[in-house]
Parts: C-alpha cells; structure tokens; sequence
C-alpha cells in the first residue's frame, strides 16, 4: 500500500524511469508489469529487489547502493569511460535525484530546529521575568528529552511500519529504497494473500514496530533523513503545552513529560503519516484521500495545542490570574522577545512546510513556501482589524500570536490550495486566535501565551481547510487513492476540497480532526493526572510568588533584578 | 539646616538641576520613585483582561541646604519644575539635626 511521502518521491523519480523504461506512469503499488523486451535492464535500485535475496541490499548504511556519484560504475580506469551506457546515466540520475531529496530534506529540518530558539523566545517574552529562566530553559530542555524518547521509542512506533508491511518492489520513495524497511508493525484487519498467509499489512493500521534505538534492521542512510525530519518536528509539538502551563509547571514533572511526549504524538502521527488508519480512511470508507495533514496543522500544532488544553486545566490557573473569576492581565515582561522570536518559526515555518515534501526535486514546494508566506501575512492583518473591530488597541502580542496561528492554519493545506485560498486561511486564522485567547481565558484556563489558541484550534482550522479549499491539482494518488470518477472528471485524482468538487474530503478532515482533539486531550489528560501522583506537577505558592527561576532552576534570568547577597566571609 | 525633598515628573529633572545650578546650588540626591496624587493613571487592555496603571513614574529630589538657601531652592524648583497641568508634583521641606562628612568627619553646616 502506498503512503503520501512514498508516492510524492515516486511519482518524482517515475516519470524519469518511465521515460527510460518506456512503461507510462503508475501511481499505486501494483505489481510491477513486465517490461517491454526493448526496455534495458533497470538498476536494482529503482525496483528495490536486491539481486541476491540472501545479501540484501538495504538498510543501506552508505548509500553505496544507490546509483553512484563519482567514477563510473566498475570501471577503475580513471574518470573518463570508454564508452557510456544507459546504466551509467540511471546511476549518476538516480544518485543525484535521491541526493537532491536529502539535501533539501535535511537543510529544512535544521530550519525547523532552529523554531525551537523562536519557541523560547516567544514564551520567555510573554512570561514574567522572575520565571524567565524557567521558561527558557523547558524550551531548552524539551529539545533533548524529546529527541531521546523518539531515537529509543517513538520513531519505531510511529513510522516503524510506514510502508505498512513488506511491500511489492517498486521506486518508494523521494529518500531512496532504503526507507522500505520500515516495514513492520501491528493493526487491526491484518491483511492476507490469496494463499491466505498474512501480508504483514493491516486494513487498519495502529502502531509501528521496527526501529527501536535506530537499531541495525533500519541502519540506513533515507531511514536517517526521515528519523531527523520527523525528530525536529515532534519537538514543535513537545515545545507548546510548556507555554500552556508555564509559570507554575514544576521541573521534574516536566521532565517526565519530556519523556513521554513521544507517546502520543507518534501514535497519532502513525495514524496519519505512518499509514496508519486515519491516512487508509480514502481506502476503507472511501473518504477523499483519508487523512490528509502535509506538514502537520493537527499531528504537530492541534496535538500540542490539545495536550497544552490538558495540562492547563490539570496545572490550574496562575495565582492571581483570576480574581472573582474575572481574568487579570499579566503582561508580557518583554515584548522584543516576543516579536524576535515570531520572526525566527516564521523563518523556521518554510523549512517546515516546504521540506515536507520530503523532496527537493517536487518543485511543488514554490507553491508550498508561496502559500506559507501568504498565509502568515494576512494572518496578522486579520487579527489587528479584529482588535480595532472591538476597539482595542494593536497589542503586540496579538499580532505575533495572529501570524503564528496563520503559519499553523496553513500548515496542513499548504501544498494542494491556490494562493488565493492561503490568503483567505491565513485571514480567518488571524480572526480566530484573537477570538480564541479571550474564549479560553474567560472561562478560566490560563494560557500565559496563547499556545492553546493558536496552535489548538488553528490546528483544527487547518485540518478542516484541507477539505475546503484543496484544489485538486496536487496529490494525486495521496494515502494510495486513486478514484476512476475523479480521473474522469478531472484528468487526475488529486486532492480536492469541497469548494473544488469532493465534499468527502471534508468529511474525512472534519473526523481527523476529531480525532487528534479527543485522542490528544483524553491521553494527555489521563498522564499529567497521573504524572502529578509521581512528582507533583505544579510548585507550591510560595515558589510560585517568589518566581520559579531561583527555587526551580537554581539560577535567575535576571540576578541584578533580584537581591542576591554575596557571603563574602564564605569564599 | 534644611531638607528639601521634591517629587517632580521625570522630564522636568534637567530644568530643575540647571535652574539650581544657576544659583550656586550645587549636590542633590535623585531616585526613581512612582506613585500618584489627583493625577489618576489610565486603563489598558492586555490580551482582553483589563490593567490598571495608576503608580505613575516621578523623580524625587532630595537637597540639603543651610536656613538661607532653602527657602530660595523650594522657589527656584517650584518655578522650573512647574507645567501647569495635574501631577506637577510637591516639595517638601523640612528640618535637619545633624549633617555628617563620611570622608572628613566634619559636623553641621561645614558638612554641607
């Protein structure tokens, strides 16, 4: 079964191998047809078999085995061949395209790694400064907890079986046959062959099983690229419950969550990204394309935004924060950061969106990072004409919680709508987060930052606008949908909204993202309830009035701010 | 001797230090202070939830002076330091006992 990142990159490299192979484009994993007699022999690299089923080609740890990049294949006699075959072009064709995909994948990545500088940022600004190197430090911090709780557990569980079982030969994927070893996992309806012998695939995907630690059974050099990628964008998620609950979130419950924060989101990402049942709803239910998220409004920023929900409620408000019930301002104590810091997951936003594309050759991305900027510019406009529509001053804080929400709206759509349809995503977005943050605070969850908000339910929002505005001319074959209607009617079965003529999109979106706003809440609820009976999850009042930077973290983000008396008599 | 304290707004501080410095009055004591009088503050709205600022910044200037030349400083601040609107601020003056030299030891009104 094919999966949204293995057919982009298919789609890429096959339209070079059927022009060479002379076999016309397929989009699904059928078998592969026999080749004409006039086509030549196709490297083992494009049908991903390896010649001797005993040494396996892949996992490949060098990327050796995929074409080559520099004297020609087998000849040691210098750089110049005697005479030049068709193999020899696929080889150094075949070799570069995978390492443009590389290259591109991980140069967004870094950019995406880099929002984690915005995060802090961000947070540290809109939070009092007694408690700023408390926040900053959880925006430090979430970085390597994460990543060590998806390099030992959730990237297996999340993208272990992402090809859904072993699989027919054919080109994957934009990261080279090497990926196709994340092929092992557990659902429900596990699949059987005529014989009547398990496939290893399942009808209803659940959960990866391969790739523990990195482990050698996927030691290779596209498995590398994928797990970094994936790294960087589950510690988005990881970071935004700390700006929900932060100024009274004590250290060494955060620490654990840092640890379990791999649970859910690669769960849940499974279901979308890692052929899991929710991305299989085109396929089962005959839903659109099922699940369709490119970059992750709902597996990165709902997911987040939701587990923020959990925490804040589970945390409490700030003490202060509401008296007689009617919320009390506590403004940001420096919005430079603030603003400095929105700029930088601006930046890191067009590694984000466009680097999901998984391929630098899918020259789609000049649509994705097009849509990317449109959406974070009327997103901001949107949110200071709802201010001023209520009479109340461009507050700062507002405007880059506004941008963000339209970076975060745009982030599932980003890749199948047309400018015009970014704009508008990026402008109700701006109207939403500015609505959202005075709903959530008056009715007494206190979100120091708007994490909630933004990133909850603009993550929804663009789930949802998925299934509005798509317009059909990208996707094609998305989650291994291929429907003879569409074909018909439109030349090619791409993703499509309900504004361009498939309301079941919509429907499949709206269930999506019902699902990461239940599953999201429920299991993050149920941990930080539980997390509080381990150590507890927020500091006592005292800390919490003193601020949590000395009593926490042993260190003050501003010592000249506080008395600290020197015992001199002491050194 | 006498001491003087002003609370002025902040803006008017280099009036002041200059208009004393014209006649002879050299040494003052500043500190950033806040606070009100008739002079309200004003309401913001943070992030939809309501804020009062009401302690508004001010400087306050503290002299001290023999008899004779206190009660021409209080004139000479109450004159530059003047806008005519609300929260000009007060100056008050009052008697001192002793005034101390740390460098020199010296007492009373040599110590001024």
């Amino acid at each position: 079964m094919k999966h949204s990142r293995a057919t982009l990159g298919f789609l890429g490299a096959l339209g070079i191998a059927a022009l060479l192979a002379g076999t016309p484009g397929r989009l699904a994993a059928e078998e592969k047809a026999p080749a004409p007699a006039a086509a030549p022999q196709l490297p083992s690299y494009f049908s991903a078999a390896s010649p001797d089923p005993a040494k396996p080609l892949w996992p490949d740890p060098t990327g050796a085995n995929t074409g080559v990049w520099a004297t020609p294949a087998g000849d040691g006699k210098g750089d110049v061949p005697s005479s030049l075959a068709l193999t020899d072009v696929y080889d150094r064709m075949a070799h570069n395209l995978v390492s443009i995909n590389f290259v591109w994948t991980l140069v967004a990545g870094f950019l995406v790694m880099f929002m984690q500088a915005g995060f802090m940022l961000v947070e540290t600004g809109l939070c009092r400064s007694k408690n700023a190197a408390h926040t900053s430090a959880m925006n430090f911090m979430i970085y390597p907890l994460g990543c060590f709780g998806f390099w030992v557990y959730g990237f297996a569980i999340g993208w272990g079986n992402w090809f859904n079982g072993p699989v027919a030969p054919g080109w994957y994927a934009s990261l080279g046959p090497g990926t196709a070893v994340l092929n092992s996992g557990w659902g429900l309806g596990a699949a059987t062959d005529a014989a009547g012998n398990l496939t290893g695939a399942f009808q209803y995907g659940l959960i990866g099983l391969k790739g523990w630690f990195l482990n050698g059974a996927v030691n290779d050099v596209g498995v590398m690229v994928l797990f970094f990628f994936m790294m960087v964008f589950m510690d988005t998620t990881a970071t935004i419950p700390t700006g929900a609950m932060a100024e009274r979130w004590a250290w060494k419950n955060f620490c654990i969550y840092g640890l379990w924060i791999a649970l859910p989101y690669c769960l849940y990402a499974n279901w979308v990204w890692g052929g899991g049942w929710l991305a299989q709803g085109g396929l089962n239910w005959g839903l659109g394309h099922g699940a369709v998220d490119f970059a992750g409004s709902g597996v990165v920023h709902a997911m987040g935004g939701f587990i923020g929900l959990a925490g804040a409620i589970v945390i409490g408000p700030r003490i202060g924060k509401y008296v007689n019930g009617k919320p009390q301002a506590m403004p940001a104590h420096n919005l430079v950061f603030v603003i400095a810091g929105t700029f930088i997951l601006a930046f890191g936003w067009f590694g984000f969106n466009p680097g999901s594309t998984l391929a630098g050759t899918d020259l789609r991305i000049s649509f994705v990072v097009v849509n990317t900027l449109l959406a974070s510019a009327t997103a901001p406009i949107g949110a200071m004409l709802t201010l001023g529509w209520k009479g109340m001053k461009p507050d700062p804080s507002m405007l880059c919680n506004g941008m963000l929400a339209g970076l975060v709206a745009i982030t599932a759509p980003c890749a199948f709508v047309n400018p015009m349809g970014a704009a508008i995503i990026g402008f109700v977005a701006g109207i939403l987060v500015v609505y959202s943050v005075f709903f959530f605070d008056n009715i007494g969850i206190d979100d120091p930052v708007g994490a909630i908000s933004v990133h909850g339910m603009n993550g929804l929002w663009g789930v949802i606008s998925v299934g509005i505005f798509a317009t059909g001319e990208y996707g094609a074959g998305w989650n291994g949908v291929v429907r003879d209607a569409m074909v018909k009617a439109y030349g090619s079965d791409g993703v499509r909204g309900l504004l361009y003529g498939d309301p079941s999109q919509l429907v499949m979106q709206l269930i999506d993202a019902s699902v990461v706003a239940i599953f999201g809440f429920c299991i993050a609820y149920a941990w930080f309830k539980l997390s509080d009976l381990i150590t507890p999850i927020r500091v006592s009042e005292e800390t919490e009035a003193e601020g949590l930077d000395g009593p926490e973290m042993g260190a003050h983000g501003y010592p000249d701010m506080v008395s600290i008396h020197v015992n001199r008599a002491a050194a | 001797m006498k001491k003087i304290e002003a609370i002025i707004k902040p803006f008017k501080l280099d009036e002041v230090k200059e208009a004393l410095a014209r006649e002879g009055i050299q040494g003052m004591t500043v500190s950033e202070v806040k606070g009100f009088g008739r002079q309200k503050g004003h309401a913001e709205l943070y992030r939809g939830a309501e804020y009062v600022v009401d302690f508004l910044p001010k400087i306050k200037i503290e002299l001290l002076l023999d008899d004779a030349s206190a009660a021409k400083a209080a004139a000479l601040i109450q004159t530059a330091a003047r806008t005519g609107r609300i929260g000009d601020g007060k100056i008050f003056v009052s008697p001192v006992e002793d005034v101390i030299r740390i460098r020199t030891g010296e007492r009373g009104e040599q110590a001024i």
